[in-house]
């Protein structure tokens, strides 16, 4: 054991690990606002709203139908993203031609009406919601007690963030993706339904930050601010990685979270506005973000 | 007979006329975080006890007219104090109460000074507002980290828990919650061996309680309330804090927020409180009015709302032997002269630095299978009688108090 800057070695492994844990949050969130950018050009402010309501979902579908962690990891952001695609039929598709602005007002107006009915019917205590018995306890890692839901939740981003990527990067459907988000014309002249295919990138959004919010609800107090208070967070990542990046916002999602951590054990009162000090440095060395295109 | 009966009303008019030249008229402002971490602690439930407080007086005062109103501080000290002189000079509003987060208690309270109306701290807690931040227009009613840290803390340290590490909300209610705990720690024979301070509203907790586990102190001590109390001990749980061992202290632990946890995160929590709902009938029957008129389910009135009734019962009491609710600081010392009586504290006293004095409760959170109904959430530990709950008035530093 040795120690860095008046920490122990193992103490400093250990924040690094949470760190990640804490990382996969923000990436996951930042992807999901990262796609809805990049491929729709709307600032959805409701991201947060969103990721309460896969939490909040989680809670109702164990109280009233018994369905337990597993299937409203799945059941939780389908429902919520059939919510998101109906707000983009309703709401959305009249903006896309408009300054950015208007989409950011349209999406932040919802999620404080969102969240103000989640108060007035929940109160802001927030609800019980226990760890899956499957991933209750923990393995001790020597530097660290690591809790099997921590693990999992590293895991599980992990693979949605690259499943995620490898689809928009990699796959025919993500490049038809791409191409109608640059030229929905010529894209529509080929014969693929442009329209359709943006309601369910919206609503693929917003399924991942419901899926965040079940994730979420174990180990956080699930309660209706609990989204406004991340969300703030989560775009300084997307800015600092690039707006429309994809691999930007997993990498500085992860990355973030990691110095985050860091912060935590040598200052941790500023921990919650260094992301905000490297926004600041980052947008004025590089304003595109880390892994942003200009243009 | 035409002109008897419009002499005869003509007469009743004008009688009434002569009952209204005595009427008293107060405006009251209930000032809550009504949407941040906070709002299920004071917040709408307040509002409601107020009003409850309002209907129970006017009812056996006819003489008294008193308007309600509320607003929302969202724990910001410069939002609290502006809607303090809004109300005070624009919409002539005579006494303020509640106040959840001592940043903003404090704001308001030097604002209620300056001109001369009345503050009354119902959701607040540090001691420092009947200490030497006092004021003769102030009162703390339901309670005050002094309290917190002498009943839970020397509890503890008194049944083992003699090594603390600090888990600390990092502006004014944390850092008086942990200075008079850390006090009562040391005054009992324990020792502080470590502290973090957080920022407030944190989400996750995670890093600090891996470095309140280096610790290895045998008590955890949440210096926080409400989101980050509830956020702490939820983490606490995964992390395996107390299967290693050590224990938590929730230093300010409210009825809300035991629900919020559920009973199998949150049993065996030891905390102090001044007011139970389930403790005696007189609290049951209240508590039943509270939740029909706050209309939302499966919710249960904490301390902090049942002292907006009692302290509103008592400030009306003293505006009607008054008969008037201008000069703040008369009416704080009528206040403070006359004994309080109300069906949820019972007997008390408001002593000369603005502090009510009334018993405080050592609770211990039932585990599931002991709760027998819904909000059947505490035991009774202990009970600390009303000259020993709170800071001997010597002791406080208080401007007014001399000598």
């Amino acid at each position: 054991m040795f120690e860095i800057l008046g920490i122990p070695s193992t103490a400093l492994f250990g924040q690094l690990l949470i760190g990640l844990i804490n990382g996969s949050f923000y990436a996951l969130l930042s992807l999901g606002l990262a796609v809805i950018f990049g491929m729709l050009n709307i600032i959805n402010f409701s991201h947060g709203a969103q990721y309460m309501l896969g939490a909040f979902a989680a809670y109702l579908l164990l109280q009233y139908s018994g369905l337990g962690y597993w299937p409203a990891l799945i059941v939780a952001p389908v429902l919520v993203g059939i919510t998101g695609m109906i707000v983009e039929r309703l709401m959305l598709q009249w903006l896309y031609k408009l300054d950015h602005l208007y989409g950011l007002l349209l999406t932040f107006g919802l999620a404080l009406i969102i969240e103000g009915v989640a108060r007035n019917y929940f109160g802001s205590a927030g609800l019980p919601y226990t760890v899956p018995e499957s991933l209750q306890g923990g393995r001790n890692l020597g530097f660290m007690f690591l809790p099997n839901y921590r693990a999992w939740v590293i895991v599980a981003s992990l693979a949605i963030c690259i499943g995620t990527w490898f689809v928009i990067e990699r796959t025919r459907l993500g490049a038809y993706l791409r191409a109608a988000t640059e030229n929905p014309t010529l894209v529509r002249a080929f014969g693929i339904n442009v329209p359709r295919m943006i309601t369910l990138t919206y609503g693929f959004g917003v399924a991942l930050a419901a899926f965040a919010g079940v994730m979420a609800a174990p180990i956080y107090n699930v309660s209706p601010q609990m989204g406004s208070e991340l969300i703030i967070v989560v775009f300084a990542v997307v800015v600092i990685g690039g707006m429309g990046s994809i691999l930007g916002a997993i990498v500085t999602g992860f990355g973030l979270g990691v110095i985050e951590g860091l912060t935590k054990v040598f200052f941790p009162e500023a921990s919650n506005t260094v992301i905000f000090i490297i926004m600041a440095i980052v947008l004025l060395v590089r304003p595109a973000g880390l892994f942003g295109r200009r243009g | 007979m035409r002109k008897t009966l419009g002499l005869a009303a003509l007469a009743a008019t004008l009688a009434c006329g002569g009952a209204n030249a005595q009427q008293v008229n107060v405006k009251i402002g209930v000032l809550s975080d009504m949407s941040s971490l906070y709002s299920d602690i004071g917040g709408a439930g307040s509002v409601v006890a107020a009003k409850l407080a309002i209907a129970d007086f006017t009812a056996k005062n006819p003489g008294v007219k008193v308007e309600l109103t509320s607003g929302d501080h969202q724990n910001k000290p410069d939002i609290g104090s502006q809607k303090a002189n809004q109300w005070y000079d624009v919409d002539k509003v005579d006494m303020i109460i509640d106040t959840p987060n001592s940043g903003v208690a404090l704001a308001v309270s030097q604002v209620t000074a300056s001109k001369n109306k009345i503050f009354i701290v119902s959701g607040a807690a540090a001691s420092d507002l009947t200490g030497p931040k006092c004021n003769a227009n102030t009162i703390h009613w339901t309670y005050d980290t002094w309290m917190l840290a002498n009943g839970t803390g020397k509890a503890l340290v008194k049944t083992g828990g003699d090594t603390w590490f600090f888990l600390t909300a990092d502006y004014a209610f944390g850092h008086a919650l942990e200075r008079d705990t850390a006090a009562a720690v040391e005054a009992n024979g324990g020792k502080v061996v470590g502290k973090v301070r957080h920022p407030l509203n944190t989400n996750d907790f995670s890093s600090f309680l891996l470095q309140a586990q280096a610790s290895k102190a045998k008590i955890i001590g949440l210096a926080n309330a409400g989101g980050d109390t509830i956020n702490a001990i939820k983490s606490g749980a995964e992390f395996g804090i107390v299967k290693g061992g050590q224990k938590f202290a929730g230093l300010l632990v409210f009825a809300s927020d035991v629900i919020a946890l559920g009973l199998p995160t949150a049993q065996g929590l030891t905390l102090t409180e001044t007011w139970y709902w389930d403790m005696n009938d007189a609290n049951r029957a209240w508590t039943k009015r509270w939740q029909a008129e706050r209309g939302a389910a499966g919710k249960f009135p904490t301390m902090v709302q049942a002292g907006v009734y009692s302290g509103v019962t008592h400030y009306l009491k003293a505006v009607a032997a008054l008969k008037s609710a201008a000069d703040g600081k008369a009416v704080v010392a009528e206040m403070k002269k006359t004994p309080t009586d109300d069906p949820l504290f019972g007997k008390g006293t408001v002593r000369a630095d603005g502090r009510k004095l009334h018993p405080a409760y050592l609770f211990e959170v039932k585990a599931p299978s002991e709760s027998k109904y819904p909000g059947d959430i505490y035991k009774i530990r202990a009970t600390i009688p009303a000259e020993e709950a709170f800071r001997p008035l010597k002791e406080g530093n208080c401007p007014l108090v001399s000598g």
